[in-house]
């Protein structure tokens, strides 16, 4: 049997509190400093997937570009409570502006 | 461009010669990479962007549920209510070839098998609205986890697609055409030996002829006078 990985969820307690009910592992953090801090630590362990909340996201942009090319941890960012910030959506774009070297879709 | 520091030599041609046959080569087999990972790519994408369309959609009405559960009911109590989950969720990760890129493959089961038995609390203290925010995010959950996915499949294929084409176009842009141009000044600095050769030779061979000439010409006068000698 594979080993089993764990699913971390980080962001404001209102927005991740629910997800602890679905047996994900959720830290919540209050500042972006506390936020780097545990993303590098769950990266060293066995997490597979970190959901993230744009919110956070915004400002720690270096910590997720580090490991955007890893295959473990992927951090997805989620919309918090306040509503989407359209993060996860540019990052896709970007992405495909990456591998095409322009904007095509 | 031109790199002109090679050796204008026929092993050096040789090797050239098998340099340019190996980019070549490489070049059409790394654009054939590139063009069916950019397919794979862009089918990924398009799934990406529907479904994180989707999956955030599905989140904010998950937060508004939680918003309009946490109104009703003090925060200690939301608290407890969730503190100890029911619930848990074990992740295995497989990862899959596309292209020579790994991308990872999640499976996960729930401890629970039924989707009714999620509730990590009991219905007593807390209010409905709670039940049904609980149960909205186990259905978006699902979603959220093939998001994860496919969205980290196309940031893993955008960087080896990056890497493709940089290497097709170094190759395309530098190094073939460097190649042949060195090659092109190989045959024809060993074309213009071989004529250095050929007119030298032929020089050569007209000297030795006109000094042949001379020498005979000089037998010639000499037997001459001993002729006129004799017979006079």
């Amino acid at each position: 049997m594979a080993k089993t990985y764990q699913i971390a969820v980080i962001g404001d307690w209102e927005s991740v509190m629910g997800f602890r009910a679905l047996g994900l592992d959720t830290y919540p953090v209050t500042t972006v400093e506390e936020a780097k801090e545990k993303v590098r630590e769950l990266a060293k362990t066995d997490c597979a997937v970190i959901y993230l909340t744009e919110q956070l996201a915004k400002d720690m942009e270096d910590v997720i570009n580090h490991y955007k090319d890893e295959l473990c941890p992927a951090i997805i960012l989620i919309p918090g409570r306040e509503g989407s910030l359209g993060i996860g959506r540019n990052n896709i774009q970007r992405s495909i502006e990456r591998a095409v070297g322009a904007d095509i879709l | 461009m031109a790199n002109i520091t090679v050796n204008p030599t026929r092993m050096e041609l040789t090797r050239l010669k098998g340099k340019l046959r190996t980019a070549q080569r490489g070049h059409k087999l790394l654009k054939d990479k590139r063009d069916e990972l950019m397919k794979q790519f862009l089918d990924t994408v398009r799934e990406v962007r529907a479904l994180r369309a989707e999956v955030e959609e599905e989140l904010m009405t998950v937060h508004a549920s939680f918003t309009v559960a946490s109104a009703l009911m003090s925060s200690e109590a939301m608290e407890q209510a969730l503190l100890y989950p029911k619930q848990s969720v074990e992740l295995t990760q497989t990862s899959r070839n596309i292209m020579s890129v790994n991308v990872p493959e999640y499976h996960f089961q729930t401890k629970t098998r039924s989707d009714a038995d999620i509730y990590p609390y009991g219905f007593a203290s807390t209010s409905g609205e709670l039940d049904t925010a609980v149960d909205a995010l186990g259905k978006v959950f699902q979603k959220m986890l093939k998001l994860a996915e496919i969205e980290k499949s196309a940031q893993l294929m955008a960087e080896e697609i990056e890497k493709t084409r940089r290497r097709v176009n170094a190759l395309e842009y530098v190094m073939i055409p460097d190649t042949q141009e060195a090659i092109r000044y190989i045959t024809m600095k060993l074309d213009e030996n071989d004529r250095a050769t050929t007119t030298r030779l032929m020089k050569v061979k007209d000297m030795l002829l006109r000094e042949a000439l001379e020498e005979q010409r000089h037998r010639d006068a000499a037997a001459m006078e001993q002729y006129q000698g004799q017979t006079s």
